[in-house]
Protein backbone atom coordinates (compact mmCIF):
# COMPACT_ATOMS: atom_id res chain seq x y z
CA UNK A 1 0.00 0.00 0.00
CA UNK A 2 3.46 1.95 0.77
CA UNK A 3 6.39 2.10 -0.75
CA UNK A 4 8.96 4.96 0.49
CA UNK A 5 12.34 4.69 -0.88
CA UNK A 6 15.13 7.25 0.41
CA UNK A 7 12.49 9.78 1.45
CA UNK A 8 14.72 13.01 2.49
CA UNK A 9 12.96 16.49 3.57
CA UNK A 10 15.50 19.31 4.32
CA UNK A 11 14.10 22.77 5.62
CA UNK A 12 15.92 26.11 5.25
CA UNK A 13 15.66 28.00 8.47
CA UNK A 14 17.34 31.30 10.16
CA UNK A 15 19.69 28.48 11.87
CA UNK A 16 20.55 27.12 8.57
CA UNK A 17 19.63 24.05 6.95
CA UNK A 18 17.76 21.41 9.30
CA UNK A 19 17.36 17.59 7.74
CA UNK A 20 14.20 16.57 9.13
CA UNK A 21 13.69 13.28 7.67
CA UNK A 22 17.62 11.55 6.12
CA UNK A 23 16.26 8.71 3.98
CA UNK A 24 13.48 6.53 4.90
CA UNK A 25 12.59 3.57 3.39
CA UNK A 26 9.43 1.72 4.10
CA UNK A 27 6.81 -0.32 3.36
CA UNK A 28 3.02 -0.95 4.33
CA UNK A 29 0.93 -3.65 3.29
CA UNK A 30 -2.58 -3.20 2.71
CA UNK A 31 -4.55 -4.33 5.70
CA UNK A 32 -2.02 -3.28 8.52
CA UNK A 33 -1.23 -1.45 11.04
CA UNK A 34 2.12 0.25 11.15
CA UNK A 35 3.35 2.77 13.77
CA UNK A 36 5.74 5.17 13.55
CA UNK A 37 6.99 5.87 16.91
CA UNK A 38 9.70 8.56 18.34
CA UNK A 39 10.01 11.81 20.19
CA UNK A 40 8.99 15.20 19.19
CA UNK A 41 10.87 16.32 16.38
CA UNK A 42 12.17 12.95 15.01
CA UNK A 43 10.59 13.83 11.74
CA UNK A 44 7.17 11.61 11.87
CA UNK A 45 4.88 14.15 11.14
CA UNK A 46 7.44 15.57 8.14
CA UNK A 47 7.30 12.36 6.77
CA UNK A 48 3.57 11.88 7.13
CA UNK A 49 2.99 14.78 5.14
CA UNK A 50 5.32 13.64 2.70
CA UNK A 51 3.03 10.57 1.96
CA UNK A 52 0.15 12.79 2.36
CA UNK A 53 1.73 14.85 -0.58
CA UNK A 54 1.31 17.88 1.65
CA UNK A 55 5.19 18.53 1.13
CA UNK A 56 7.29 17.54 -1.45
CA UNK A 57 9.87 15.36 -0.66
CA UNK A 58 13.75 17.15 -0.93
CA UNK A 59 15.05 13.34 -2.72
CA UNK A 60 13.69 10.02 -2.80
CA UNK A 61 10.13 8.08 -3.89
CA UNK A 62 7.25 6.79 -2.89
CA UNK A 63 4.48 4.92 -4.12
CA UNK A 64 1.08 5.58 -1.80
CA UNK A 65 -2.13 3.24 -2.86
CA UNK A 66 -0.25 2.38 -6.36
CA UNK A 67 0.22 5.98 -7.33
CA UNK A 68 3.63 7.96 -7.88
CA UNK A 69 3.83 10.51 -4.93
CA UNK A 70 5.50 13.50 -6.78
CA UNK A 71 3.64 12.46 -10.69
CA UNK A 72 0.67 11.65 -9.68
CA UNK A 73 -0.57 13.01 -6.30
CA UNK A 74 -4.12 14.40 -7.63
CA UNK A 75 -4.55 10.11 -7.36
CA UNK A 76 -2.91 10.13 -4.31
CA UNK A 77 -5.03 12.29 -2.50
CA UNK A 78 -8.79 10.29 -3.53
CA UNK A 79 -7.39 7.34 -2.25
CA UNK A 80 -5.89 8.60 0.87
CA UNK A 81 -7.59 9.88 4.11
CA UNK A 82 -5.59 12.44 6.44
CA UNK A 83 -6.50 13.53 10.10
CA UNK A 84 -3.74 16.05 11.43
CA UNK A 85 -2.71 16.37 14.81
CA UNK A 86 -4.92 18.74 16.20
CA UNK A 87 -5.12 21.80 15.46
CA UNK A 88 -6.06 25.55 17.00
CA UNK A 89 -10.00 26.16 18.13
CA UNK A 90 -12.27 26.16 14.72
CA UNK A 91 -13.88 29.33 13.79
CA UNK A 92 -17.27 30.11 14.96
CA UNK A 93 -20.08 29.17 12.57
CA UNK A 94 -18.72 25.66 11.66
CA UNK A 95 -20.90 22.85 12.12
CA UNK A 96 -20.30 19.31 12.06
CA UNK A 97 -22.43 18.07 9.39
CA UNK A 98 -21.63 20.98 7.08
CA UNK A 99 -17.51 20.08 7.48
CA UNK A 100 -18.27 17.09 6.77
CA UNK A 101 -20.13 17.13 3.56
CA UNK A 102 -17.81 19.93 2.41
CA UNK A 103 -14.99 17.21 3.02
CA UNK A 104 -16.52 14.77 0.39
CA UNK A 105 -18.01 17.23 -1.87
CA UNK A 106 -14.27 18.21 -2.16
CA UNK A 107 -13.05 14.59 -2.56
CA UNK A 108 -15.23 14.56 -5.78
CA UNK A 109 -18.69 13.20 -4.27
CA UNK A 110 -21.90 14.47 -5.14
CA UNK A 111 -24.38 16.13 -3.02
CA UNK A 112 -26.65 13.01 -2.42
CA UNK A 113 -23.56 10.68 -1.80
CA UNK A 114 -21.80 12.93 0.39
CA UNK A 115 -25.47 13.14 2.58
CA UNK A 116 -25.51 9.24 2.62
CA UNK A 117 -21.91 8.53 3.46
CA UNK A 118 -22.46 11.69 6.50
CA UNK A 119 -25.39 8.97 7.76
CA UNK A 120 -22.86 6.05 7.69
CA UNK A 121 -20.44 7.43 9.28
CA UNK A 122 -21.59 9.52 12.17
CA UNK A 123 -22.82 6.82 13.59
CA UNK A 124 -19.81 4.79 13.40
CA UNK A 125 -17.86 7.30 14.65
CA UNK A 126 -20.24 8.04 17.65
CA UNK A 127 -21.34 11.14 16.37
CA UNK A 128 -24.72 10.67 15.38
CA UNK A 129 -26.64 13.38 16.37
CA UNK A 130 -24.08 15.93 16.65
CA UNK A 131 -24.25 17.08 12.54
CA UNK A 132 -26.28 20.51 13.25
CA UNK A 133 -23.57 21.06 16.24
CA UNK A 134 -20.83 23.91 16.04
CA UNK A 135 -16.66 22.53 15.98
CA UNK A 136 -16.41 24.69 19.08
CA UNK A 137 -18.77 23.04 21.27
CA UNK A 138 -17.36 19.92 20.84
CA UNK A 139 -14.98 17.78 23.67
CA UNK A 140 -11.56 17.10 22.82
CA UNK A 141 -12.92 13.54 22.23
CA UNK A 142 -15.83 14.22 19.91
CA UNK A 143 -13.35 16.50 17.92
CA UNK A 144 -11.04 14.03 17.45
CA UNK A 145 -13.26 11.56 16.16
CA UNK A 146 -14.69 14.72 13.44
CA UNK A 147 -11.13 14.84 12.82
CA UNK A 148 -11.17 10.98 11.66
CA UNK A 149 -14.74 10.99 9.95
CA UNK A 150 -13.25 14.05 7.81
CA UNK A 151 -10.30 11.30 6.49
CA UNK A 152 -13.47 8.69 6.25
CA UNK A 153 -15.84 10.45 4.44
CA UNK A 154 -14.76 9.05 0.50
CA UNK A 155 -13.89 5.25 2.29
CA UNK A 156 -10.30 5.61 1.34
CA UNK A 157 -8.21 2.11 1.45
CA UNK A 158 -5.40 3.85 3.23
CA UNK A 159 -5.82 6.53 6.13
CA UNK A 160 -2.72 8.24 8.04
CA UNK A 161 -3.62 9.38 11.55
CA UNK A 162 -1.00 11.92 12.93
CA UNK A 163 -0.62 11.55 16.94
CA UNK A 164 -4.58 10.45 16.97
CA UNK A 165 -4.94 10.42 21.03
CA UNK A 166 -2.79 13.35 21.50
CA UNK A 167 -4.06 15.83 24.59
CA UNK A 168 -7.34 13.10 25.49
CA UNK A 169 -8.34 11.82 28.62
CA UNK A 170 -7.45 7.41 29.11
CA UNK A 171 -10.96 7.18 28.61
CA UNK A 172 -11.34 8.77 24.84
CA UNK A 173 -8.22 7.13 24.06
CA UNK A 174 -9.18 3.95 24.74
CA UNK A 175 -12.58 4.73 22.98
CA UNK A 176 -10.68 6.23 20.02
CA UNK A 177 -8.61 2.75 19.76
CA UNK A 178 -11.12 0.99 20.00
CA UNK A 179 -12.23 2.92 16.92
CA UNK A 180 -9.35 3.08 14.92
CA UNK A 181 -9.24 -1.17 15.22
CA UNK A 182 -12.78 -1.13 14.11
CA UNK A 183 -11.51 0.51 10.87
CA UNK A 184 -9.21 -2.35 10.03
CA UNK A 185 -11.14 -5.15 11.37
CA UNK A 186 -14.66 -3.86 9.72
CA UNK A 187 -13.56 -2.02 6.62
CA UNK A 188 -9.82 -3.47 5.93
CA UNK A 189 -8.70 -0.15 6.06
CA UNK A 190 -5.05 0.16 6.27
CA UNK A 191 -3.99 2.36 8.74
CA UNK A 192 -0.69 4.82 9.30
CA UNK A 193 -0.48 6.55 12.52
CA UNK A 194 2.35 8.42 13.85
CA UNK A 195 2.79 8.91 18.29
CA UNK A 196 5.26 9.02 20.96
CA UNK A 197 2.95 6.90 23.12
CA UNK A 198 4.42 4.08 23.73
CA UNK A 199 1.60 2.00 24.99
CA UNK A 200 -0.68 3.24 21.78
CA UNK A 201 1.97 1.92 19.55
CA UNK A 202 2.07 -1.37 21.39
CA UNK A 203 -1.29 -1.65 21.77
CA UNK A 204 -2.34 -1.24 17.93
CA UNK A 205 0.21 -1.63 15.85
CA UNK A 206 1.55 -5.06 13.93
CA UNK A 207 4.44 -3.46 13.39
CA UNK A 208 6.57 -0.52 15.10
CA UNK A 209 8.43 1.56 12.58
CA UNK A 210 11.10 3.36 15.29
CA UNK A 211 11.99 7.33 14.31
CA UNK A 212 14.87 9.17 15.47
CA UNK A 213 16.09 12.08 14.45
CA UNK A 214 15.04 11.68 11.08
CA UNK A 215 15.54 8.15 10.53
CA UNK A 216 14.22 4.98 11.12
CA UNK A 217 16.17 2.57 13.19
CA UNK A 218 14.10 -0.33 13.85
CA UNK A 219 11.10 -1.69 11.62
CA UNK A 220 9.32 -4.92 13.71
CA UNK A 221 6.88 -5.77 15.62
CA UNK A 222 5.95 -4.88 19.49
CA UNK A 223 6.78 -7.96 20.59
CA UNK A 224 10.01 -9.03 18.44
CA UNK A 225 11.55 -5.37 19.39
CA UNK A 226 10.54 -6.16 23.33
CA UNK A 227 12.59 -9.53 22.37
CA UNK A 228 15.63 -8.08 21.61
CA UNK A 229 15.85 -6.58 24.74
CA UNK A 230 14.61 -9.86 26.00
CA UNK A 231 13.74 -11.03 29.39
CA UNK A 232 13.76 -8.45 32.33
CA UNK A 233 15.77 -5.40 33.74
CA UNK A 234 16.44 -5.19 37.06
CA UNK A 235 16.82 -1.20 37.96
CA UNK A 236 19.21 -0.98 40.54
CA UNK A 237 19.06 2.95 41.63
CA UNK A 238 22.24 4.00 43.66
CA UNK A 239 21.89 6.45 46.84
CA UNK A 240 24.87 9.08 46.26
CA UNK A 241 25.28 8.38 42.71
CA UNK A 242 28.44 9.81 40.80
CA UNK A 243 30.32 8.72 37.66
CA UNK A 244 32.92 6.45 40.03
CA UNK A 245 30.20 4.87 41.94
CA UNK A 246 28.31 4.07 38.90
CA UNK A 247 31.33 2.47 37.04
CA UNK A 248 32.27 0.55 40.07
CA UNK A 249 28.27 -0.54 39.90
CA UNK A 250 28.31 -1.58 36.12
CA UNK A 251 31.38 -3.69 36.64
CA UNK A 252 30.06 -5.80 39.91
CA UNK A 253 26.72 -6.07 38.00
CA UNK A 254 28.51 -7.78 35.12
CA UNK A 255 30.49 -10.29 37.33
CA UNK A 256 27.54 -10.92 39.15
CA UNK A 257 25.36 -12.14 36.20
CA UNK A 258 25.04 -12.97 32.65
CA UNK A 259 23.66 -10.29 31.28
CA UNK A 260 21.99 -9.23 27.92
CA UNK A 261 22.65 -5.91 28.22
CA UNK A 262 23.59 -3.28 31.26
CA UNK A 263 22.73 0.41 30.56
CA UNK A 264 22.89 3.02 32.85
CA UNK A 265 20.43 6.45 32.84
CA UNK A 266 21.30 9.67 35.97
CA UNK A 267 21.37 7.13 38.99
CA UNK A 268 19.77 3.88 37.44
CA UNK A 269 21.51 0.75 36.46
CA UNK A 270 19.89 -1.23 34.13
CA UNK A 271 20.88 -4.73 33.82
CA UNK A 272 18.97 -6.89 31.25
CA UNK A 273 18.62 -10.94 32.04
CA UNK A 274 16.86 -13.62 31.06
CA UNK A 275 15.13 -13.94 34.41
CA UNK A 276 15.05 -10.82 37.01
CA UNK A 277 13.97 -12.90 40.10
CA UNK A 278 16.95 -15.38 39.51
CA UNK A 279 19.64 -12.54 39.01
CA UNK A 280 18.23 -10.08 41.89
CA UNK A 281 20.13 -12.24 44.62
CA UNK A 282 23.53 -12.46 43.02
CA UNK A 283 23.31 -8.73 41.94
CA UNK A 284 22.42 -7.05 45.50
CA UNK A 285 25.08 -9.41 47.13
CA UNK A 286 27.74 -7.98 44.20
CA UNK A 287 26.61 -4.54 44.77
CA UNK A 288 26.82 -4.62 48.62
CA UNK A 289 30.67 -6.44 48.34
CA UNK A 290 31.31 -3.18 45.97
CA UNK A 291 30.58 -1.03 49.52
CA UNK A 292 27.86 0.46 47.10
CA UNK A 293 24.11 1.51 48.79
CA UNK A 294 21.11 1.22 46.98
CA UNK A 295 18.06 3.64 47.49
CA UNK A 296 15.77 1.17 45.65
CA UNK A 297 15.77 -2.20 43.30
CA UNK A 298 12.50 -3.28 40.83
CA UNK A 299 12.43 -5.87 38.59
CA UNK A 300 10.55 -4.99 35.20
CA UNK A 301 9.40 -6.41 32.35
CA UNK A 302 10.92 -4.58 29.07
CA UNK A 303 8.85 -1.49 27.53
CA UNK A 304 9.71 -0.02 24.39
CA UNK A 305 11.01 2.75 26.57
CA UNK A 306 14.02 0.17 27.38
CA UNK A 307 13.90 -0.71 22.95
CA UNK A 308 14.31 2.79 22.78
CA UNK A 309 16.71 3.90 25.14
CA UNK A 310 18.53 0.46 24.23
CA UNK A 311 18.33 1.18 20.15
CA UNK A 312 19.42 5.21 20.23
CA UNK A 313 21.15 5.34 23.62
CA UNK A 314 18.36 7.98 24.92
CA UNK A 315 15.41 7.17 26.31
CA UNK A 316 12.17 8.89 24.88
CA UNK A 317 12.59 11.18 27.90
CA UNK A 318 15.38 12.69 26.48
CA UNK A 319 16.47 14.35 23.17
CA UNK A 320 19.61 13.12 21.22
CA UNK A 321 22.13 14.99 23.45
CA UNK A 322 20.27 14.05 26.72
CA UNK A 323 18.66 16.98 27.53
CA UNK A 324 15.32 15.99 29.24
CA UNK A 325 12.08 16.14 27.04
CA UNK A 326 8.64 16.85 28.02
CA UNK A 327 6.80 14.10 27.08
CA UNK A 328 3.56 12.00 28.27
CA UNK A 329 3.91 9.63 31.08
CA UNK A 330 3.27 5.98 29.91
CA UNK A 331 3.13 2.88 31.61
CA UNK A 332 5.69 0.75 31.57
CA UNK B 1 -13.54 23.24 -10.88
CA UNK B 2 -16.64 24.86 -10.80
CA UNK B 3 -18.44 22.33 -8.39
CA UNK B 4 -15.49 22.69 -5.87
CA UNK B 5 -15.07 26.74 -6.24
CA UNK B 6 -18.81 26.63 -5.28
CA UNK B 7 -18.55 24.43 -2.26
CA UNK B 8 -15.69 26.31 -0.94
CA UNK B 9 -18.02 29.69 -1.43
CA UNK B 10 -20.71 28.01 0.12
CA UNK B 11 -18.68 27.46 3.19
CA UNK B 12 -17.05 31.01 3.43
CA UNK B 13 -20.37 33.20 2.85
CA UNK B 14 -22.12 30.11 5.69
CA UNK B 15 -19.29 30.83 8.10
CA UNK B 16 -19.42 34.88 7.09
CA UNK B 17 -23.31 35.03 7.24
CA UNK B 18 -22.94 33.65 10.74
CA UNK B 19 -20.69 35.99 11.94
CA UNK B 20 -21.85 39.78 10.44
CA UNK B 21 -19.94 41.39 12.91
CA UNK B 22 -17.04 40.80 10.04
CA UNK B 23 -19.08 42.45 7.49
CA UNK B 24 -20.11 45.58 9.43
CA UNK B 25 -16.30 45.93 11.09
CA UNK B 26 -15.02 46.00 7.88
CA UNK B 27 -17.71 49.00 7.34
CA UNK B 28 -17.12 51.11 9.89
CA UNK B 29 -13.46 52.94 8.75
CA UNK B 30 -15.04 53.72 4.97
CA UNK B 31 -18.54 54.95 6.86
CA UNK B 32 -16.69 56.94 9.79
CA UNK B 33 -14.12 58.71 7.12
CA UNK B 34 -17.61 59.10 5.38
CA UNK B 35 -19.70 60.84 8.20
CA UNK B 36 -16.99 62.94 9.99
CA UNK B 37 -14.68 63.84 7.17
CA UNK B 38 -17.02 63.89 4.19
CA UNK B 39 -18.92 66.83 4.80
CA UNK B 40 -15.74 68.88 5.57
CA UNK B 41 -14.69 68.53 1.76
CA UNK B 42 -17.92 70.39 0.86
CA UNK B 43 -16.46 73.53 2.06
CA UNK B 44 -13.13 72.88 0.20
CA UNK B 45 -12.48 74.36 -3.56
CA UNK B 46 -10.30 73.56 -6.45
CA UNK B 47 -9.47 69.99 -8.04
CA UNK B 48 -13.29 69.77 -8.67
CA UNK B 49 -14.21 69.94 -5.17
CA UNK B 50 -16.91 72.23 -3.53
CA UNK B 51 -21.02 71.77 -2.14
CA UNK B 52 -22.21 68.18 -3.16
CA UNK B 53 -20.11 67.67 -5.93
CA UNK B 54 -17.42 66.95 -3.28
CA UNK B 55 -18.80 63.32 -2.69
CA UNK B 56 -18.42 62.51 -6.34
CA UNK B 57 -15.42 62.43 -6.01
CA UNK B 58 -15.01 61.20 -2.49
CA UNK B 59 -17.14 58.12 -2.19
CA UNK B 60 -15.17 56.69 -5.11
CA UNK B 61 -11.99 57.08 -2.93
CA UNK B 62 -14.17 55.16 -0.07
CA UNK B 63 -14.57 52.33 -2.72
CA UNK B 64 -11.06 51.93 -3.33
CA UNK B 65 -10.42 51.91 0.16
CA UNK B 66 -13.13 49.31 1.25
CA UNK B 67 -11.49 47.19 -1.51
CA UNK B 68 -8.08 47.54 -0.48
CA UNK B 69 -8.58 47.11 2.93
CA UNK B 70 -10.90 44.42 2.75
CA UNK B 71 -9.45 42.30 0.25
CA UNK B 72 -6.12 43.29 1.73
CA UNK B 73 -6.69 41.94 5.13
CA UNK B 74 -8.26 38.27 3.68
CA UNK B 75 -4.92 36.86 4.46
CA UNK B 76 -5.20 36.78 8.33
CA UNK B 77 -8.29 34.73 7.29
CA UNK B 78 -6.21 32.47 5.70
CA UNK B 79 -3.48 32.50 8.75
CA UNK B 80 -5.69 31.35 11.23
CA UNK B 81 -7.45 28.40 8.84
CA UNK B 82 -4.08 27.34 8.49
CA UNK B 83 -3.76 26.84 12.16
CA UNK B 84 -7.31 24.73 12.51
CA UNK B 85 -5.67 22.60 9.94
CA UNK B 86 -8.75 23.29 7.33
CA UNK B 87 -6.06 24.25 4.50
CA UNK B 88 -4.34 21.16 5.11
CA UNK B 89 -7.32 18.96 5.21
CA UNK B 90 -8.78 20.93 1.77
CA UNK B 91 -5.35 20.32 0.17
CA UNK B 92 -5.26 16.80 0.97
CA UNK B 93 -8.41 16.46 -1.54
CA UNK B 94 -7.51 16.26 -5.06
CA UNK B 95 -9.60 19.79 -5.38
CA UNK B 96 -7.69 22.50 -7.87
CA UNK B 97 -5.68 24.48 -6.06
CA UNK B 98 -7.53 27.30 -8.12
CA UNK B 99 -10.72 25.94 -6.64
CA UNK B 100 -9.30 26.21 -3.00
CA UNK B 101 -8.27 30.28 -3.56
CA UNK B 102 -11.01 31.36 -6.56
CA UNK B 103 -14.07 30.04 -3.30
CA UNK B 104 -12.51 32.54 -1.06
CA UNK B 105 -11.79 35.47 -3.33
CA UNK B 106 -15.25 35.22 -4.78
CA UNK B 107 -16.54 35.29 -1.35
CA UNK B 108 -14.64 38.61 -0.64
CA UNK B 109 -15.55 39.80 -3.69
CA UNK B 110 -19.53 39.22 -2.63
CA UNK B 111 -18.86 40.94 0.80
CA UNK B 112 -17.17 44.17 -0.65
CA UNK B 113 -19.60 44.45 -3.02
CA UNK B 114 -22.46 44.08 -0.69
CA UNK B 115 -20.45 46.68 1.74
CA UNK B 116 -19.81 49.10 -1.49
CA UNK B 117 -23.71 49.22 -1.58
CA UNK B 118 -24.15 50.12 1.58
CA UNK B 119 -21.62 52.83 1.48
CA UNK B 120 -23.36 54.26 -1.52
CA UNK B 121 -26.86 54.21 0.32
CA UNK B 122 -25.52 56.06 3.38
CA UNK B 123 -23.52 58.66 0.99
CA UNK B 124 -26.97 59.33 -0.69
CA UNK B 125 -28.59 61.61 2.41
CA UNK B 126 -25.46 63.52 2.87
CA UNK B 127 -25.75 64.94 -0.97
CA UNK B 128 -24.44 61.71 -3.08
CA UNK B 129 -25.43 62.45 -6.65
CA UNK B 130 -23.95 60.83 -8.83
CA UNK B 131 -24.72 58.39 -12.38
CA UNK B 132 -26.21 55.41 -11.23
CA UNK B 133 -24.62 53.32 -14.07
CA UNK B 134 -21.24 54.73 -13.52
CA UNK B 135 -22.18 53.92 -9.92
CA UNK B 136 -21.97 50.85 -10.52
CA UNK B 137 -19.52 50.09 -13.13
CA UNK B 138 -17.58 51.62 -10.58
CA UNK B 139 -18.50 48.71 -7.75
CA UNK B 140 -18.53 46.32 -10.34
CA UNK B 141 -14.22 47.83 -10.97
CA UNK B 142 -13.80 47.52 -7.58
CA UNK B 143 -15.00 43.99 -7.33
CA UNK B 144 -12.57 42.79 -9.74
CA UNK B 145 -10.03 44.43 -8.76
CA UNK B 146 -10.57 43.14 -5.11
CA UNK B 147 -10.47 39.23 -6.55
CA UNK B 148 -7.31 40.30 -7.15
CA UNK B 149 -5.99 41.45 -3.78
CA UNK B 150 -7.52 38.90 -1.74
CA UNK B 151 -6.16 36.44 -3.55
CA UNK B 152 -2.28 38.23 -3.58
CA UNK B 153 -3.19 38.97 0.13
CA UNK B 154 -3.61 34.70 0.78
CA UNK B 155 -0.85 33.90 -1.08
CA UNK B 156 0.91 36.32 1.55
CA UNK B 157 -0.42 34.80 4.35
CA UNK B 158 0.15 31.06 3.43
CA UNK B 159 3.94 32.47 2.92
CA UNK B 160 4.18 34.25 5.98
CA UNK B 161 2.03 32.02 7.95
CA UNK B 162 1.61 34.55 11.55
CA UNK B 163 -0.20 37.65 12.06
CA UNK B 164 2.49 38.79 13.42
CA UNK B 165 4.53 39.10 10.49
CA UNK B 166 1.51 39.17 7.81
CA UNK B 167 0.10 42.74 10.06
CA UNK B 168 3.11 44.96 9.70
CA UNK B 169 3.70 43.68 5.84
CA UNK B 170 -0.29 44.14 4.78
CA UNK B 171 -0.13 47.49 7.04
CA UNK B 172 3.16 48.75 5.00
CA UNK B 173 2.08 48.21 1.62
CA UNK B 174 -1.59 49.27 1.71
CA UNK B 175 -1.62 53.04 3.16
CA UNK B 176 0.99 54.21 1.11
CA UNK B 177 -0.86 53.15 -1.89
CA UNK B 178 -4.26 54.78 -0.99
CA UNK B 179 -2.90 57.65 0.19
CA UNK B 180 -0.68 57.75 -3.38
CA UNK B 181 -3.76 57.37 -5.01
CA UNK B 182 -5.56 60.17 -4.10
CA UNK B 183 -8.23 58.80 -2.08
CA UNK B 184 -9.04 61.68 -0.07
CA UNK B 185 -7.83 64.77 -2.38
CA UNK B 186 -7.57 64.48 -6.00
CA UNK B 187 -4.30 64.27 -6.96
CA UNK B 188 -4.60 67.62 -9.08
CA UNK B 189 -4.35 69.49 -6.09
CA UNK B 190 -0.69 68.15 -5.36
CA UNK B 191 2.72 69.40 -5.99
CA UNK B 192 4.16 68.53 -9.11
CA UNK B 193 6.89 66.00 -7.32
CA UNK B 194 3.82 64.03 -5.62
CA UNK B 195 1.37 64.05 -8.70
CA UNK B 196 4.08 62.63 -10.92
CA UNK B 197 4.78 59.50 -8.50
CA UNK B 198 1.00 58.62 -8.34
CA UNK B 199 0.70 58.41 -11.76
CA UNK B 200 2.95 55.27 -11.04
CA UNK B 201 0.84 53.82 -8.80
CA UNK B 202 -1.68 51.44 -10.51
CA UNK B 203 -4.63 52.46 -7.92
CA UNK B 204 -4.22 56.11 -8.82
CA UNK B 205 -5.66 54.84 -12.34
CA UNK B 206 -8.61 52.61 -10.41
CA UNK B 207 -9.20 55.85 -8.56
CA UNK B 208 -9.83 58.32 -11.50
CA UNK B 209 -11.58 56.36 -13.78
CA UNK B 210 -14.13 55.35 -10.31
CA UNK B 211 -14.54 59.37 -10.15
CA UNK B 212 -15.30 59.60 -14.09
CA UNK B 213 -17.85 57.05 -13.95
CA UNK B 214 -18.96 58.64 -11.11
CA UNK B 215 -19.84 61.78 -13.14
CA UNK B 216 -21.43 59.83 -15.79
CA UNK B 217 -17.97 60.70 -18.13
CA UNK B 218 -17.87 57.31 -19.60
CA UNK B 219 -15.80 58.27 -23.14
CA UNK B 220 -13.43 59.52 -20.87
CA UNK B 221 -9.83 58.41 -21.06
CA UNK B 222 -9.65 57.54 -17.60
CA UNK B 223 -12.30 54.67 -17.48
CA UNK B 224 -10.26 52.87 -20.20
CA UNK B 225 -6.86 53.17 -18.78
CA UNK B 226 -8.49 51.98 -15.38
CA UNK B 227 -10.22 49.78 -16.40
CA UNK B 228 -7.46 47.84 -18.48
CA UNK B 229 -5.41 48.58 -15.41
CA UNK B 230 -7.97 47.22 -13.11
CA UNK B 231 -8.55 43.84 -14.99
CA UNK B 232 -4.41 43.35 -15.82
CA UNK B 233 -3.36 44.12 -12.22
CA UNK B 234 -6.40 41.63 -11.08
CA UNK B 235 -5.36 39.05 -13.12
CA UNK B 236 -1.89 39.38 -12.53
CA UNK B 237 -2.26 38.81 -8.89
CA UNK B 238 -4.94 36.05 -9.04
CA UNK B 239 -2.14 34.05 -11.10
CA UNK B 240 0.47 34.92 -8.53
CA UNK B 241 -1.99 34.24 -5.78
CA UNK B 242 -2.96 31.10 -7.23
CA UNK B 243 0.32 29.95 -8.45
CA UNK B 244 1.97 30.38 -4.97
CA UNK B 245 -1.29 28.55 -2.82
CA UNK B 246 -0.53 25.23 -5.24
CA UNK B 247 3.56 26.03 -4.23
CA UNK B 248 2.84 26.03 -0.73
CA UNK B 249 2.62 22.47 -1.50
CA UNK B 250 6.50 22.12 -1.65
Amino acid sequence: MITAHALARSFRTKAGPVDAVRGVDLEVKPGEIVGLLGPNGAGKTTTLRMLTTLLMPTSGSATVAGFDLVSQPRDVRRNIGYVAQVGAAPSAGTLVGEELITQARLQGLSKPDAAARLAEVAPQLDLGGLEKRALLELSGGQRRRFDIALGLMHSPRLVFLDEPTAGLDPQSRANLWAHIRALREEAGVTILLTTHYLDEADALADRILVMDGGRIIADDTPEALKARISGDVVVLTLAGANPGNMARAVEAAGRAVAARDIATENNEVRVTVDDGGVAVAPLLRAIDTAGLTLSTVTVTRPSLDDVFLTLTGHSLREGPDGAPLHVATTSA
Amino acid sequence: MFTETFVIFQRQMRILLRNPVWVFFGLTQPILYLVLFGPLLKGVTGGGLGGNNSWKIFVPGLLLQLAIFGAGFAGFGIIQELREGVIDRQRVTPARRMSLIFGRTLGNMVTIGVQSAVLVVVALPFGLRASWDGIVSSVVMVCILAIGVSAASYAMGLILKDEDAFAPFIQGVSLPLLLLSGVLLPMSLAPGWLRHTSQVNPLTHVVDATRALFRGDFGDNNVWIGGVITIALGALLAWWGTRTFQRQSA
